[in-house]
């Protein structure tokens, strides 16, 4: 019948819809990444050959930021709160990780980079926020970030900011178990 | 459909009586009213909601509640308001008046119908149940954005994503009950372009409920595992993004502000033809007005979120498309207008509230328009001028539409004519205090006043004893209104088939007696 017919069409109008609200996840990281919003640094952790084939160079502001989480209780700053650098030179930032607490912690640091077009254009070739950080209670440790502003950067973009955001995952990563390692 | 069928037979039997009348009844009929009176009841308990918000915004300081408990208020307000009064209110009309106007005997699927219907009843239940736990209710805004409704949030968040999934599915199956009976039970001779104007907002509505109400589940289903089962959609500490619930949230939210204002539409352009004595000017520019505004809201949701921090590409794109909708909302003003233009115009209460809902959704669509602009938003954003305008565009805007279409169809449900005079009375104490109430709001937001704080500083205060009395007084005469419809039910001058004068050419329903017989048209008229 004719009825039956529309039933079943506007049943699939609401599956459809209830995947397609599902589906809006990974088209969300999809999209940031491919426009590079977000300030997510998903660039290459080296200079392309075009980038090290420009050979003007300039100087520029950068700064460093850093948050803690919710109620991380760890100490988190970085050594100098902005260098001047020259574009396709490689620098080095130290930051200091301390962990006031009596028990062991493991953070990680998600690292975030403003204006958010700037982001693929700066290289970090060496990061502590690559990988996850564990500090035995009281432990205090110092971590380089080196980086290298790509020499395309554009014109209009007089300053980056890298900002550092630190998350206490101790309860999500118990440390023996494989999962950590994925 | 068999149940189709069935109802054939039911045909010449009136209601059955007592209590499982009204809890087994699978009649259009009924189920409007089920519908229409427990959206009245909702409308007291999310006013008086209201009148807590407004008792503690008297005065600056901390006088009557906390603010924990102050946000419970905002948060179960805004929520009991959208889901429990406007939406329900706009699904009784349907009920009632769809079979009725289009020539059909009931609704296409009735016992899906008594099932949608007793869904809200449940679903209210575990939302206001959650107010009297320990913890308290849910108290992040009716927007719940994360990590606010799952990181931060009372552990009652559980029962608050319940009683979302059970609206939602109530909702959905009105709509496809909906969509079922406009597309298959049509009287002869009724073609799409010679529905009824509230017919076809409601088409286009129940479209908007069934493609956004399961990206809204998807949403809640989202918290809920993240909440309980250590997911991360939107926590950052483990890979996901709180901006992402913004995203998918409006995603729902913006189709869902026009859902509540279609029906509205609808009921208005009717109302203003029958009182203009003239057939609405440009019928089709209505209905493509309606469409066009249903397909551009799905492409505007960031307007919400100017601020979150997007490129500027984007916010140019969500700028421009956002102001695109002003168009079409623009032609049905003017239609409207047109409509009465020249017309032999009376001012019986309805024709009032449709005539002070299109001066006063017109303001709250030009301070829309003001929003849209991006670089004035980010002074707006989250301020009072934001609450102005979407009570302009919902109090007398859907509000007034559904108490509108309340008056005019009053007659034609209970038989009996309303009083005039207080209808009359209702109508001017409703429209002075809405404006003290909501008008002086634009004031205190383009200052700089902040929404959802219990306190403010101090030169607001003189504005904000305004509008708290504004809204007492908005309040007390709402039940004037419910004095009103209780004395029609039981009392009044006899209706006419005809009800309003001249109605007879602009609609079937003015063809079947006040009230029409149980079941609708067991006999399908035909149209010309
Ligand atoms: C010309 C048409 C309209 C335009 C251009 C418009 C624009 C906007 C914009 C830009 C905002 C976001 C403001 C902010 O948070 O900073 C907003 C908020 C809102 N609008 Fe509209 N709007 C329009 C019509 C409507 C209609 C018809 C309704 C409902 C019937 C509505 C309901 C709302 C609601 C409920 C909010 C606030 C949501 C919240 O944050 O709680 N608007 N509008
Ligand atoms: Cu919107």
């Amino acid at each position: 019948m004719e009825a039956k017919r529309t039933l079943r069409n506007l049943t699939a109008i609401v599956v459809g819809m209830f995947a397609f609200g599902w589906l809006l996840v990974p088209m969300y990281d999809v999209f940031c990444e491919i426009t590079g919003l977000n300030g997510k640094v998903t660039g290459p952790s080296f200079l392309s050959e075009e980038s090290k084939a420009i050979t003007e160079q300039r100087e520029l502001l950068v700064q460093f930021m850093t948050h803690n989480n919710e109620s991380m209780p760890w100490f988190f700053d970085s050594e100098r709160s902005q260098m001047r650098v020259i574009t396709g030179n490689q620098y080095e930032a130290n930051f200091v990780f301390y962990n006031p607490t009596n028990k062991e912690m493991i953070g990680q640091v998600i690292p975030s980079v403003s204006p958010g077009r700037g982001a693929e254009y700066f290289h970090k070739t060496e990061c502590f926020c690559f990988e996850r950080q564990t500090l035995a209670a009281g432990e205090r440790i110092e971590l380089p970030v080196r980086f290298i502003i790509d020499p395309a950067l554009p014109k209009e973009i007089g300053s980056l900011s890298l900002g550092y955001t630190l998350f206490d995952i101790t309860d999500r990563v118990q440390p023996k178990n494989d999962l950590a390692n994925l | 459909m068999s149940t189709v069928v069935e109802t054939h037979d039911h045909g010449h039997h009136g209601p059955a009586k007592g209590l499982s009348r009204w809890l087994f009844t699978t009649n259009h009929k009924d189920i409007g009213t089920l519908y229409l009176w427990f959206s009245f009841i909702m409308l007291f308990i999310g006013g008086s909601m209201a009148m807590v918000i407004r008792a503690e915004l008297f005065q600056p300081g901390l006088q009557i509640v906390q603010p924990e408990f102050f946000n419970q208020m905002t948060t179960n307000h805004g929520l009991i308001m959208v889901f429990g009064v406007i939406m329900p209110a706009f699904v009784g009309l349907a009920n009632w008046m769809l079979p009725m106007q289009i020539g059909a005997p009931d609704m296409a699927l009735p016992r899906l119908n008594n099932l949608s219907f007793w869904l809200l009843p449940m679903a209210f239940g575990i939302l206001i149940s959650t107010l009297f736990m320990p913890e308290g209710g849910p108290n992040f805004g009716w927007t719940f954005y994360a990590p606010l409704s799952t990181t931060y949030a009372p552990s009652t968040v559980n029962f608050f994503i319940f009683s979302v999934h059970i609206m939602g599915v109530s909702s959905i199956l009105g709509s496809i009950n909906i969509i079922t009976t406009i597309f298959n039970m049509r009287a002869p001779g009724m073609t799409l372009m010679k529905m009824p104007l509230f017919v076809w907002s409601w088409l286009i509505t129940a479209y908007l409920l069934i493609a956004v109400m399961p990206v809204l589940a998807g949403v809640v289903t989202m918290m809920l595992m993240d909440i309980n089962f250590g997911t991360s959609f939107f926590n950052a500490a483990g890979g996901g993004d709180p901006v992402l619930f913004q995203h998918v949230f409006w995603f729902f939210g913006h189709p869902e502000v026009y859902i509540m204002i279609l029906p509205a539409f609808g009921i208005v352009s009717h109302i203003i033809e029958t009182f203009s004595r003239k057939p609405i000017f440009g019928y089709s520019s209505m209905v493509y007005a309606m469409a066009s505004i249903a397909i551009l809201s799905f492409v505007v949701w960031a307007h919400h979120m100017f601020t979150v921090g997007m490129p500027l590409a984007g916010e140019l794109f969500f700028m421009y498309s956002t102001m695109l909708i002003a168009i079409p909302t623009g032609v049905k003003v003017f239609n409207w207008v047109a409509t009465m233009f020249r017309g032999s115009i009376s001012f019986e209460t309805p024709m009032l509230f449709s005539i002070a809902f299109v001066a006063l959704f017109t303001i709250g669509g030009f301070s829309g328009i003001m929003l849209a602009i991006v670089p004035a938003d980010f002074q707006y954003h989250d301020t009072y001028f934001v609450v102005a305008h979407f009570h302009y565009v919902l109090v007398p805007g859907a509000l007034f539409g559904i108490i509108a279409g309340a008056y005019y169809w009053l007659p034609k449900w209970t038989g009996n004519m309303y009083d005039e005079t207080l209808g009359k009375l209702h109508f001017w104490l409703t429209f002075i205090s809405v404006n003290v109430t909501f008008f002086p709001m634009h004031f205190v937001g383009l200052a700089g006043m902040p929404r959802r704080y219990p306190d403010y500083a101090l030169q607001f205060a003189d504005f904000n004893a305004l509008i708290s009395v504004g809204a007492f007084v908005f309040g007390l005469t709402q039940l004037l209104f419910l004095f009103i419809v209780i004395k029609a039910i039981k009392s009044g001058k006899k209706a006419k088939p005809e009800v309003w004068e001249g109605a007879g050419d602009l609609g079937l329903e003015w063809t079947l007696s006040s009230p029409p017989p149980y079941h609708s048209f067991t006999v399908q008229p035909q149209l010309k």
